[in-house]
């Protein structure tokens, strides 16, 4: 487990890829009750201007999160998480599955043994998560 | 279909309680595909420090969406869902949800902006148990793609 004392700030966090492919999103809609269409039907993704099928926000915003709570060990200690939405991850119907990249630094060591980590992800060679932070309590 | 500004500022009822049990919160944990044993293994969780499992951090979202649904879906608000994207989410934990906990989210239309021709709206949901503790607070903005402008 990552300790307070340990961590600086501009420390980079190990990077980590994530998979995701169409049967991942069914049971995200499942899951989470958002059966927005845009999330599993290819013919109206593209009828709204969309290149395809688009993952989840949220499903995007949960790898991020278990890279976050993977790294600090306990996902109870997050007390603040925000991401911004700046592309969607297109999820083709295939036999394979795309990636979320995602990469971590000490943004800064705040008080209370609280840590802000800034993160981004990319997939698809653009950047999914921008302006996303998370705060996290250390031991 | 205009979305109206007018709905700006209104808070809409909070839902009806919602339990949260060790069921959803696996097959959430399972549909993220995130292993973490303290979603799905009580002596896990109970050695980590928490009473019973607890629910990642982006669960809340499924009690929240149900709240925020309820001022999207509203037919005065005129949003068309099939063009909303998501453009940003934040959370404000006081801490995790866990297995047994009854709560209630309530949403707030905090802004509705035009921003070219899309529409750009933020919401805040309280999530609190059926107790009145806060558990946390989560805060999404909206797009609606391309209607700014539309039949106004």
């Amino acid at each position: 487990m990552v300790k307070y004392a340990d961590v600086e700030a501009g420390g980079e966090l190990p990077p980590a890829s994530y998979p995701v492919a169409r049967l991942n999103l069914v049971k995200y809609c499942g899951a989470s009750g958002d059966f927005n269409v845009i999330h599993w039907n290819e013919r109206i993704a593209r009828a709204v201007g969309l290149p395809d099928v688009i993952a989840h926000g949220m499903f995007t915003m949960a790898q991020a999160a278990r890279y976050v709570t993977d790294w600090a060990g306990d996902p109870g200690a997050m007390t603040e998480f925000g991401v911004r939405f700046s592309a969607p991850v297109v999820v083709p119907d295939d036999d394979g599955f795309v990636s979320i990249e995602v990469t971590g630094t000490i943004e800064e060591k705040l008080d209370d043994n609280r840590v802000a980590v800034a993160l981004t992800a990319r997939s698809g060679g653009a950047k999914v998560l921008t302006r996303s932070r998370a705060v996290v309590r250390l031991p | 279909m205009a979305v109206s500004k007018d709905y700006a500022g209104r808070t809409f009822p909070a839902t009806e309680p919602y339990e949260v049990s060790r069921v959803k919160i696996a097959e959430f944990a399972d549909a993220i595909g995130d292993p973490n044993p303290v979603y799905r293994d009580r002596d896990a969780a109970t050695a980590a420090g928490y009473p019973d499992v607890i629910a990642p951090p982006t669960f809340p979202i499924v009690v929240t969406m149900a709240a925020s649904g309820q001022a999207i879906a509203d037919p005065g608000l005129g949003i068309n869902y099939a063009l909303v994207v998501h453009g940003e989410q934040r959370f404000s934990y006081a801490r995790p949800l866990r297995a047994g906990d009854v709560v209630t989210a309530q949403s707030t239309i905090e802004t509705i902006k035009t921003l070219g021709r899309n529409v750009v709206m933020t919401t805040r949901t309280e999530v609190r148990t059926v107790a009145g503790e806060q558990v946390c607070t989560a805060y999404s903005t909206l797009v609606e793609r391309g209607t700014a402008g539309e039949a106004e």
